[in-house]
Order: C-alpha cells, then sequence, then structure tokens
C-alpha cells in the first residue's frame, strides 16, 4: 500500500511495536546491539572504553528497563534513538533525526526515530516553550548519546584496527584510519554479534557546528511528502480492531451541573451502545461517529443554570479589581524615590484579550481500556505526564497506562489534545472497548484552555537627558487550570466534569521579595532593565531602578500555554511602550532601544533587522501624514523570549487605510539568533509561521462572551487569519552562532509581531492602539478620537 | 440506513449508512482514507474538501445521499509519496506547511481552481483560498507552492 509507517494496531500494542522492532528488548535478542542508555540502570563509568571494560558492561542476562535507552544500533549499522520530544509541525523529527545522523556519522536514511511513547522513549516532560532545542541539542540528552555512541565506537575501531583513537574518523557509518583507508571498519562490523551498554557519558564530546555536514542544513522535512499526499497517519487516522466512538454532551454554561440524563431519549438510536456519565461528564459511544454526533444531539440533558460571567467589556477592569496572587520578577526598591525624582514621568496601560490555540481539526484521541491495561493514543505535548494524570482518572497505577503519541493538527501549546484524551479514557473504561473521541469544533473551543488575558500598567521615569532611569510594571492576568502536568486531570475541562478540581488559586499579598535570581522565563520585565536579583543581573538592559509586580487573578475560563505564553503579551506592552517613549523625546525608535540595551546579541538583532530592512532613520511619528485615505509606516520590537532562550528583532511596515480602519501589514523583515541553526530552512518556516500567526492575533482574534457561556464557537464568532487574507512578506535573517548553546525558535516571531504592527500605526498615523486585537472598529474609534 | 454506491481514486464501494451522513464520515470512517480532515463540519474551514467533476466540495456537509455516481478524488488520490501530483511535488519542494493537517483542503482547492481556471492570477488564487484556514500560518509558501504549480502547468500547456 504506501511505504507509511501503518501501526497495526492490536489490543497489545506495545507487543505490536516489540515486532515491529523498535524496543531495546528486541534488538538485544537479536544478532546483537550497541546501547546508550542513561540513568541509574548502572554504575555510570567514565568510559574507558577498553573492550574489556565493553564486555564488562554488556548486559547479557541482566534485566534493565526499556525506558531508559537513547541510542541503539543494530548489527546491520542501522541507528535507533528514542526521543521523548515529538513533531508537532515545527519540524523537531526532521531535525532530531538530522541530529542523530549528524553526531553518529552515518546517513539520515540510517536512523530511525522513535518519539514520545511512555513504554519506549525517555521521560522528557513536555514538548513546549521552545524547549526540545535547549534539551536534546545542546551537551546533554539525546545530542550527548550520540556523542557517546560515536566516541565508542571508534575507541572499539582503534582497538579493532590498532590505530590510536585520534587518526581515526567516522564516515557513513564507517570508521576508518586518516592516513590509510584500507584500515576500516564498519559500525556493523563493530558490533557484530555481541551486546554492548554503555552509559551515557558526560564528557563525550559533540561535534562542533563548523564541521556539520547534516545537522545545519536544509534538509526537507521526512514527513512532508507523507502529509502531502494523504497517507500520514494523524492521531485522528489511527483505527484499532473493534473501535467505537464517542461524542462529549458539555454544559452548556460554565458552571452548570449535571441535574439529569434522560437516557430514553436516544433508546434504540442506530448504533448506539451507551450514554456514560460521570459527574458532570456525559458522554455517548456508539458503534460509527455520525450515529455518535446524531446520538449526542438527541439526548436529552438537564443542566442547572451557568454561573454569571463578569462583563467582557470591562473585564480588565474586573482583574484589577480581584484578589490576587502577587509576585516580583525584581524589585530593586527604589523606583518609587526615582520617579519622584525624575525630570518626566511617561505611563500607559494596554490591554490584551483571551486568545485560543483553535487548532485547524478538533482534537481527537483513541484509548482502550481493558481492566487495568490502557492504551490512549494522544496527540498531547505531555505522554509521560498524561500517563499519570490518566491513571488518576481511571483509578489504575500508572504502570498499566500506556500514551502513544500519535500528531495532530499544530496545537501552539495545550490545546484539545489532554482533555479529548481523557474523553477517550473515561468512555472506553466505561464500554470496555476501544473508543475514538474526535471534538465538535464548539465542544473544543467553548472550553478550551485560552491563552491569557492581560492589563499592563507601566510608568517610566525620564532623566534630564531622556534618558530612561526607572521602570515600573504591573501586569494582571487570569489563570484557571492549565497544563494537567502529573497530578491535577482538573486543570482541563474533562478532568474538571469527572470530578477533580483545578490547581487551586491561592492569594497572596504583599509579593515576598523576589530571590532565587532572575528569572523573565515570561518576559514580565522589559529588555531595557538590568534584572538585578540578589548580586546577579540577568537583564538585557541598563535601566537599575527597577519594579516587576505580578498580580495573578481567577480566570472564569480555563488557561494555559498558548504560543509564547505571557511573553507575547508582556513583549506587546512594553515595546509599544518604549515606541511612546522614544516619541515623546522626538528620539529614532531603534536608537532609543540601542542606548538602553547591553546585551550584545540582542542589539546585534536590533541592528541587522534595521539594516536589512533599510531602517528610516527619525522619530515616528513619520512627519506631514494626512489624516485621510491610506497612510504608511513602519514600526520595530525587539525580545529576548522568556529572558533566555532566542533573541529576535522585528521590523514591521504596514499600510493604514484611515477611512476604513483596516491595517494592511506588508513586510515583516525579521533577525533571529537561537545559537547554531539546525535546520534553516525549518527555521525560517517558524519565522514564517509565527510571524503570521502574530498578525492574525494582532488584528483579529479575541474570545469572545455572554452572560454565562463563550460565545467564540466556531471560525465565524473566532475569526482568524483565512488564507485569501493580504499577508505581508517575511523576510527572515538568521544570525547562526556556532559557539554558544543551541536556544529554541519556533514562539520568538510570533512573540514581537503584534508591538511591532502597533508601532507602524503609529508611525503612520500618529495614533497610539492601546488594546489588542486591533480590528477596524477600534481603529476607526482611535482614529476619529484623534 | 440505506446503501450508497461511489467511486473514489478510481475505485468502487458500496456502504450502508444513514442517507444523511456527510461524504466525510463515509471517506474516514467507512474506508479509512486519510487525506479529508475533519476541521470544523460547518464548511468553514475546507479541511474536508474533496474534487467532484473538477469542483471543490466540503465533505463535511455534503450528506451522501445528495451524491450522484460521480468519480470522488481525495487527496491521496492525486499521488503518493513516491509518485506525487505535480501539484503535491511543489508543496513537497517549498516544504509549504507546518503541522499539514490543513494540506488537504490548500491542495483540493487549489487543484479545483486550476482544473477550472487554468491559468488563475494571484488574485483569482487568493479568492479561491479565501474561505481555507491555515492555522499554522504557512500561507507564504502555500502560495508559493501554487503558484509554482500554476506556472508549470501553463507551461506544460504550451509546450
Ligand atoms: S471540515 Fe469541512 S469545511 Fe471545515
Ligand atoms: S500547516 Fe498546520 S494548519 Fe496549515
Amino acid at each position: 500500500m504506501t511505504s507509511v509507517q501503518t501501526t497495526s494496531m492490536t489490543a497489545d500494542a506495545r507487543e505490536a511495536l516489540d515486532r515491529a522492532g523498535f524496543s531495546r528488548r528486541d534488538f538485544l535478542k537479536r544478532s546483537g546491539a550497541l546501547i546508550v542508555t542513561f540513568g541509574a540502570a548502572g554504575v555510570v563509568s567514565n568510559l574507558g572504553l577498553t573492550s574489556d571494560v565493553v564486555l564488562a558492561q554488556g548486559i547479557n542476562g541482566s534485566p534493565g528497563t526499556a525506558l531508559d535507552s537513547w541510542i541503539a544500533i543494530a548489527a546491520d549499522g542501522r541507528v535507533t534513538a528514542y526521543t521523548g520530544k515529538c513533531e508537532f509541525g515545527q519540524g523537531l523529527f526532521t531535525a532530531q533525526t538530522q541530529l542523530v545522523a549528524e553526531e553518529l556519522s552515518v546517513a539520515i536514511d540510517r536512523v530511525t526515530l522513535i518519539q514520545c511513547d511512555t513504554a519506549l522513549t525517555p521521560d522528557q516532560g513536555t514538548t513546549s516553550g521552545a524547549q526540545s532545542h535547549p534539551a536534546n541539542f545542546n551537551t546533554s540528552n539525546l545530542a550527548l548519546a550520540g556523542a557517546t555512541a560515536r566516541e565508542a565506537l571508534v575507541q572499539l575501531a582503534s582497538v579493532r584496527l590498532g590505530v590510536p583513537i585520534g587518526e581515526l574518523s567516522a564516515n557513513d557509518g564507517v570508521v576508518s584510519a586518516m592516513s590509510d583507508s584500507s584500515k576500516s571498519v564498519s559500525y556493523g562490523e563493530l558490533v557484530g554479534g555481541k551486546t554492548f551498554e554503555i552509559q551515557l557519558n558526560p564528557d563525550a564530546r559533540r561535534k562542533h557546528p563548523s564541521t556539520w555536514r547534516v545537522l545545519g542544513t536544509p534538509v526537507k522535512r521526512l514527513d512532508i511528502p507523507a502529509l502531502a499526499t494523504g497517507q500520514y497517519e494523524f492521531v485522528h487516522n489511527v483505527r484499532v480492531p473493534g473501535m467505537l466512538h464517542g461524542r462529549v454532551v458539555r454544559p452548556p454554561a460554565i458552571g452548570s451541573n449535571l441535574i439529569r440524563v434522560d437516557e430514553s431519549s436516544v433508546q434504540g438510536m442506530p448504533g448506539l451502545v451507551k450514554v456514560v456519565v460521570r459527574k458532570n461528564f456525559v458522554g455517548v459511544v456508539a458503534d460509527k461517529p455520525w450515529q455518535a454526533v446524531q446520538a449526542a444531539a438527541k439526548l436529552k440533558v438537564e443542566w442547572s443554570a451557568g454561573t454569571t460571567l463578569p462583563a467582557q467589556r470591562t473585564f480588565h477592569d474586573h482583574m484589577r479589581k480581584s484578589p490576587v496572587r502577587d509576585g516580583f520578577t525584581v524589585d530593586s526598591g527604589d523606583v518609587d524615590a526615582t520617579l519622584a525624582s525624575a525630570a518626566r514621568v511617561v505611563k500607559a496601560t494596554y490591554l490584551y484579550p483571551y486568545q485560543m490555540h483553535g487548532s485547524i481539526g478538533t482534537a481527537c484521541a483513541v484509548a482502550d481500556v481493558q481492566g487495568e491495561k490502557v492504551t490512549v493514543y494522544s496527540a498531547s505535548q505531555a505522554v509521560h505526564p498524561l500517563r499519570n494524570t490518566t491513571a488518576m482518572l481511571l483509578g489504575v497505577p500508572p504502570t498499566d497506562v500506556r500514551i502513544i503519541f500519535k500528531m495532530g493538527p499544530g496545537c501552539y501549546g495545550v490545546n484539545g489534545a489532554d482533555t479529548v484524551s481523557y474523553d477517550a479514557a473515561l468512555m472506553s473504561q466505561s464500554v470496555g472497548r476501544p473508543v475514538r473521541v474526535q471534538l465538535a469544533r464548539k465542544d473544543e473551543m467553548a472550553w478550551e484552555n485560552y491563552g491569557l488575558a492581560y492589563v499592563v500598567d507601566q510608568q517610566v521615569a525620564l532623566d534630564a537627558s531622556g534618558t530612561i532611569v526607572a521602570w515600573d510594571y504591573a501586569g494582571w492576568s487570569p489563570t484557571r487550570g492549565g497544563r494537567p502536568g502529573g497530578n491535577a486531570p482538573g486543570n482541563v475541562v474533562t478532568g474538571f466534569l469527572a470530578g477533580f478540581e483545578p490547581q487551586r488559586f491561592q492569594p497572596r499579598t504583599p509579593a515576598p521579595p523576589p530571590q532565587g535570581g532572575f528569572d523573565n522565563g515570561s518576559n514580565t520585565a522589559p529588555s531595557y532593565v538590568t534584572g538585578c536579583v540578589g548580586t546577579e543581573c540577568g537583564g538585557c538592559g541598563v535601566v537599575k531602578s527597577e519594579r516587576v509586580l505580578n498580580h495573578t487573578v481567577e480566570s472564569p475560563f480555563f488557561t494555559g500555554p498558548l504560543r509564547s505564553p505571557a511573553r507575547l503579551q508582556n513583549t506587546f506592552a512594553h515595546e509599544c511602550f518604549m515606541d511612546e517613549i522614544a516619541a515623546s523625546l522626538k528620539a529614532d525608535p531603534v536608537e532609543y532601544r540601542l542606548r538602553h540595551l547591553r546585551d550584545p546579541r540582542l542589539r546585534a538583532v536590533l541592528r541587522a533587522a534595521a539594516e536589512m530592512a533599510p531602517w528610516d532613520v527619525r522619530p515616528s511619528p513619520k512627519p506631514a501624514a494626512r489624516r485621510t485615505g491610506v497612510v504608511t509606516g513602519r514600526g520595530v520590537a525587539c525580545v529576548l523570549y522568556e529572558g533566555d532562550n532566542g533573541y529576535c528583532a522585528n521590523i514591521t511596515e504596514v499600510d493604514v487605510n484611515q477611512d476604513s480602519g483596516v491595517i494592511t501589514v506588508k513586510r515583516c523583515v525579521v533577525a533571529m539568533d537561537s545559537g547554531p541553526i539546525s535546520n534553516p530552512d525549518g527555521i525560517r518556516n517558524q519565522v514564517e509561521g509565527g510571524t503570521l500567526q502574530g498578525v492574525s492575533r494582532a488584528l483579529l482574534e479575541e474570545v469572545s462572551w455572554g452572560t454565562d457561556r463563550v460565545t467564540s464557537v466556531d471560525w465565524r464568532s473566532y475569526r482568524p487569519l483565512y488564507l485569501g487574507a493580504a499577508v505581508p512578506k517575511v523576510e527572515s535573517i538568521l544570525l547562526n552562532q556556532t559557539d554558544v548553546a543551541a536556544m529554541g525558535a519556533g514562539e520568538t516571531a510570533v512573540t514581537v509581531t503584534a508591538a511591532a504592527i502597533g508601532n507602524a500605526f503609529f508611525d503612520a498615523t500618529g495614533v497610539r492602539l492601546r488594546e489588542i486585537p486591533f480590528t477596524t472598529e477600534r481603529v476607526k474609534a482611535a482614529l476619529q478620537r484623534r | 440506513m440505506a446503501v450508497f454506491n461511489l467511486r473514489v481514486n478510481g475505485r468502487s464501494h458500496s456502504v450502508d449508512v444513514d442517507p444523511a451522513t456527510p461524504l466525510l464520515y463515509v471517506l474516514s470512517d467507512d474506508l479509512e482514507l486519510r487525506g479529508p480532515k475533519f476541521g470544523c463540519g460547518l464548511s468553514q474551514c475546507g479541511a474536508c474538501t474533496v474534487n467532484i467533476k473538477g469542483r471543490a466540495v466540503r465533505s463535511c456537509v455534503t450528506p451522501i445521499s445528495t451524491l450522484d455516481n460521480s468519480e470522488i478524488t481525495t487527496l491521496e488520490g492525486l499521488g503518493s509519496p513516491e509518485s506525487p501530483h505535480p501539484l503535491q511535488q511543489a508543496f513537497i519542494d517549498e516544504q509549504a506547511m507546518q503541522c499539514g493537517f490543513c494540506i488537504n483542503g490548500v491542495i483540493m482547492t487549489a487543484k479545483a481552481l486550476v482544473d477550472q481556471t487554468p491559468n488563475p492570477t494571484d488574485a483569482q488564487i487568493r479568492q479561491a483560498m479565501s474561505t481555507v484556514l491555515c492555522r499554522c500560518a504557512a500561507h507564504q509558501r502555500i502560495f508559493q507552492a501554487i503558484r509554482i504549480y500554476v506556472q508549470a502547468n501553463a507551461a506544460r500547456r504550451t509546450a
């Protein structure tokens, strides 16, 4: 049929995969293998690795868990690597395959990568936060496993060939003497019929990026041919023998509780298998998906009235008045005094709405609960944590649960993947057969873990020369639930409906003094402050008098990480405000930023973007702009994502139609520095997608609600950037830094887009937009106030 | 329930389903095809698009009973990983996707456009794609891939 891996799913899928030859047990059963492991399986040896040592570490006959191996090289030289970081459309499957091929010095088609399966792969937590590169591409984990294996093979070859290690090189799966290529031996020959288990060697040396041949090149995504031809197996395509189909029936309103289910309302409907109820969770299981849809629509369910929600129009004020949990990112203690003695003070407030992940496909999972044996096919970003919380939900030990990752649509954070895994698990447990569930569009959108709304108040003190001498930030953002992690199934809607509480919100005020170093993980501190906590200063800027106070309040809706969580909201506020300050001083926005930045890499991306644009050096707004018709402007924004995970600067050009209120983003020049680049085309794809997603979020996206329920429930009531829309040309500049650590690149570009657009709008019109999204109504209203 | 005969990607099938069943459910559940996707079920995103008589049809809102016996083409009917259709090849060459979940709708909509309008202008391409959604925002590469296909197609026609 197809060349794509079609996992034949049996009740015991573990054995199926074993048969497919991917488990370590399988390697050991076969003719031999060299396996790099980590963890507590044995005493860590620093690998003197004479052949005696290797044999001494052979594990024939000794038990070991299948979970701790990173890389295995079979007797035929094929490499299998195991990773706990998975593909979500960001290209990570390909990049990790490149990494393994590079460190092992084999061709990329010799590598099989097994990703995110609790029975087979290491527990690497969650694939999120642009943390996959920091975790797997530096000097630990997958990268280190590759280097360990290569060094071990070279050492074996040295013994075999009688050539010193320093005179050997590994290429294409063969180790040979540099001076005499007749002296060579392949990996397959080295492994032969023997089994070597070697511990991850913390001293193994990775190849320097200057010597890379596979990594660092624009290898084409390995999964795209199957995706482009409809052969790829998404979680939606998983089919298990005997599988039934479930449909959830969610409450009509927030806070509604189940009063009664009238099962007779669906009696005799074709294909109906069971109505499943657990506390407030209601679902219908049927033979076929359309039958489940029909039965769910017909099922009579009585619910109590919902709670009255705070009005959307005044929600930002509602947050200010709510009980808070306070924390400082930084507090130098002298901000009030500096403000009091300032030559001038500038203040402004920025607002951000709730937004959705809004994945293109609704979430789907397949669960098979046979007594205490549970298998779930899930597109979760967090297979190992999900294993624990699924066990809690079902009341079985976690060791009986296996979560197998299968890709879903782009998730951009905690979308419906976890919650639908619970939906499927609950229904499968109830009927004792495998159940597939795909959510209805409205059921996903009305109950998502939304991205955070925000209020940001800022003020700065300026000295007589116009230099910022104090920066004062206070932000309010809501929270409820979030990622389930390892112990909170109630953090997403299904777990909550089934009786688990979301993580509890605990008010706390005043904020304790900041401690434990500067942590700008949510980008609450602007780039322009020194970021000093204790004796260490981790900020990118020069402003010493600094206070960043965060107020968390309780959210009426579930919230959770959405691409660049909090970081986008805060960067919008900081970078537009910085622009306001520069404008008030008639200073050029790029030059004014540079005046307050000391981090050389942030300065470099800013300069690179300005040079490529090229940046028109002058203050904003553009002089003598007309007040009607179409005007143009340019704006800038920059950030060090998460305070330590990727530099980015964006220069954006917009057209503003002052009559219609339409902003058209024409061009975005985006400079990125995330350390050594694994795949330049992959990173460009991330920059383009991130920037355009940023345009959609800046101009269009906002979750809306009524008295007791969310009203953004489809693509008309939550309208993003369609393919027909006028979109900017995104030009990326990649600064490849080969002597520093690899950082993330997936969430950086989206972080600066809104601010750059807002600043370009101001440049074009002289009007400051301080609330996202920049809808045409909002734009027209702002222009009218001018 | 009723029996319906349909031809999909050159093969005949017969299914016994509720006449109101949307075509999408038949394609993905009964026939286990992976190309057409459920995105919204509301004709708002395009993910479920198939081609019938050279036109882009949203299978999520097309009851099986409303179809005549016309050939239905899905994404897997255009080509395979080993031998992709030129339009699919353009998407592979341009790496024109991220998660790829939308790509069925993108390619099947573009294919119908070019079948109907062999040499569409940029404005016509935009118009045709204006109700198709890509949440990863791969717009730039998607348009590039479609343009490359259109140009190659025009060149083939004049050659
Ligand atoms: S699934 Fe048919 S248009 Fe969205
Ligand atoms: S590539 Fe993910 S939705 Fe288009």
